[in-house]
């Protein structure tokens, strides 16, 4: 491509006086996930008054509040990246429960080893978040709509299915089953255990009676969260996937006209999300033991919310996946820092709802500061 | 002879009950700069969305160097070297000066299962185009949406310049430019002919296209209403047949001067 420059003399650099002088501080104040960023630090300063003596920041009180931002994380990471790209997911929560059921029914029901279980309730749920990002590309609907169909078909599907080949809608019995599976840990375990003992042993973590520390491992959704935002977040700044992903939600007729593949990009990203969504559904069964045919309820909203907190537009070409997690956070500290404070929980959804008008107008703000529309 | 570069043969496109085109014809040849013109409505920017692989003819046969073209994209098109700037520009104000310009076509390398860009290089070369046709950029980062209207035309044709390969195709690129930036973009036209690729410049202009030109092609309501090639014909000849020549002798006596 070099070649194909045209070889005209340039004038020579010159500093442009017109430019004023961006100091590191304003560099990150433009950044789409900086308000989350000081919404976390603000909430937990918050909490650490409010909350004081509680707990809340104890070893057991942190795995608490951060067990349920980890489970948000791992879906509203990938709902940031199909917002940026300009789509909606409303399937996500019933997707969770869906999968969930689809790996414990084989398991329990069918006698399947509890590996194979998982696999295909992963192939399953990837499928049909393929298919539901192909309608959306095909059929040039709204994805608003077209996940909001699949939101009550694999709900209802959940339910149906869970009744019809095993009358209940509450699967027990997975944790007997996966005794000694090797993919089942990688989802429902914990690591670190030994760490957790040392601390007990040295007295800087709290015990229970025999002992035993009262954080016993790390639980692996945390580490698949970390795993999952740090993936979408070199994708999003440093690939060409990531400039895929921006075009796509920015302007779609543009970046289809300079060869981007705006379809591909786009199932691709609904296939990932169900793909989150599955793990996470997985998770859960393999750490509770259960499955559960209304699990995940709500949690395409909560996912969304949390994106939208952390800086993502909602009419798409814009965001971050870091500041989704930062809206993960933000929502796991509020859910639990009310429990711990002992307020009303209703009062979380107060919060919530102020947040969230909060972070649309702030992001609309960002957004005319970065196009320089008035 | 020479096997022009582009050859269209008898393309029609319909929009439903619209007829945008009813049968044109048009070659390009090596260093050749072939422009078209017309009224608005024309369908000038839809035969160049044609030849730029956005839409299908709906008939008609279509060669790029005497083989069928068959662009199912524009991406098809831009790997067969032939860069466009669309009317709307085709820029995403959104994104960064540097992602807006290796758009579709990105530096990078490999890391794992990744393509990875490559900023540092992209940022410079995103900068030196620019420079090159008279923009100084403050910060190849900044956002394309504060960037003024001349100013994203200037990135949209620099862009097409670095990556069209053959053939350059630019829909009314002039029409926001300051006097400094248009000659600017005038030289790049002649210089690109220089180094044998051809372009295709849409212009209501007809100072601007008898300036560079080596072809002319008139369109009007979907037909070609006349060619001619560099000397054949003058700037009078040109305005009459756009259409609009008579009404602007009309306008010109009316008010009583020239117009
Ligand atoms: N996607 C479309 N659907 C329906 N009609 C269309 C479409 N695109 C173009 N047309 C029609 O085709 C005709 C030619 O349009 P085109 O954009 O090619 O004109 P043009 O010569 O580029 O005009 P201008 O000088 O104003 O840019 C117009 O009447 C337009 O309304
Ligand atoms: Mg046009």
């Amino acid at each position: 491509m070099d070649e194909s420059r045209i070889t005209g003399a340039a004038p020579p650099p010159r500093l442009d006086e017109r430019l004023g002088r961006i100091n590191w501080a304003q560099r990150l104040m433009m950044r789409p996930d900086s308000g989350a960023g000081v919404g976390v630090v603000l909430l937990l300063v918050f909490f650490a008054f409010a909350a004081a003596g509680s707990g809340m920041f104890a070893a057991d009180g942190i795995m608490n509040w951060l067990h349920v931002s980890a489970e948000l994380g791992v879906v509203s990471v990938p709902a940031a990246l199909l917002m940026i790209a300009g789509e909606f997911d409303l399937s996500i929560g019933s997707m969770i429960g869906f999968s969930g059921m689809m790996a414990a029914i084989p398991a329990v029901y069918w006698g399947w080893p509890v590996w194979v279980a998982i696999l295909f309730a992963f192939a399953l749920s990837v499928a049909l978040g393929w298919l539901d990002g192909y309608l959306v590309i095909r059929t040039r609907l709204p994805s608003f709509i077209v996940s909001l169909a699949f939101l009550f078909i694999l709900r209802g599907l959940s339910l149906a299915l869970s009744v019809m080949l095993t009358n209940q809608t509450i699967i027990s019995g997975v944790n007997r089953a996966a005794k000694g599976d090797w993919l089942a840990p990688v989802f429902g375990g914990q690591i670190a255990q030994p760490v957790f003992v040392f601390l007990a042993h040295a007295h800087l973590i709290g015990t229970y009676r025999d002992g035993s520390p009262l954080v016993s491992g790390i639980p692996m959704v945390m580490i698949w969260w970390v795993i999952i935002a740090a993936v979408a977040h070199f994708v999003l700044s440093s690939t060409r996937f990531g400039n895929y992903i921006f075009a796509a939600g920015g302007d779609a007729n543009a970046a289809r006209s300079l060869g981007v593949p705006v379809a591909r990009v786009k199932v691709i990203l609904f296939a990932a999300t169900a793909f989150c969504s599955a793990l996470l559904g997985i998770a859960q069964v393999m750490e509770f033991g259960s499955a559960a045919a209304d699990r995940g309820l709500d949690m395409e909203f909560e996912a969304i919310i949390a994106a939208v907190i952390g800086g993502s537009l909602l009419t798409g070409g814009y965001g971050s996946a870091i500041g989704a997690c930062f809206g993960a956070l933000i929502f796991g500290i509020a859910q639990q820092g009310i429990y711990f404070a002992n307020w009303n929980n209703n009062w979380f959804r107060v919060f919530l709802g102020a947040l969230l008008l909060i972070a649309v107008l702030f992001n609309t703000l960002i957004r005319r500061r970065v196009t320089g529309e008035r | 002879m020479d096997m022009p570069l582009i050859e269209a043969r008898d393309i029609h496109m319909h929009f439903g009950h619209v007829i945008a085109l009813a049968g044109i014809s048009f070659t390009l040849e090596e260093g050749q700069v072939h422009c078209l013109l017309g009224d608005n409505g024309a369908g000038k920017s839809t035969l160049i969305k044609i030849l730029s692989g956005v839409f299908r003819p709906s008939k008609g046969e279509y060669l790029v160097a005497g083989r069928d073209a068959g662009f199912g994209s524009p991406r098809d098109a831009l790997d067969a070297g032939i860069a466009t700037v669309f009317q709307d520009l085709g820029l995403v104000p959104l994104m960064s000066i540097t992602r807006n310009f290796f758009m579709g076509r990105e530096p990078v390398r490999w890391l794992g299962p990744f393509h990875v860009m490559k900023f540092a290089y992209a940022d410079r070369v995103a900068r030196e185009e620019m420079r090159r046709i008279g923009i100084d950029l403050r910060d190849p980062e900044q956002a394309v949406g504060t960037l003024s209207g001349g100013e994203r035309q200037c990135l949209a044709i620099a862009r097409a310049v670095f990556f069209g390969a053959r053939v350059l195709i630019l829909d009314e690129p002039t029409s926001a430019l300051g006097v400094a930036q248009t000659s600017m973009v005038l030289r790049y036209i002649h210089q690109v002919r220089g180094k044998g690729l051809g372009v295709i410049f849409i212009t209501h202009n007809v100072r601007h296209a008898m300036a560079v030109g080596d072809a002319f092609t008139v369109l009007n309501r979907g037909r070609v209403a006349g060619r001619f090639r560099r000397g054949e014909a003058s700037i009078e000849d040109l305005q009459g047949l756009m259409a609009g020549g008579k009404e602007l002798a009309e306008l010109a006596e009316e008010l009583g001067g020239t117009v």
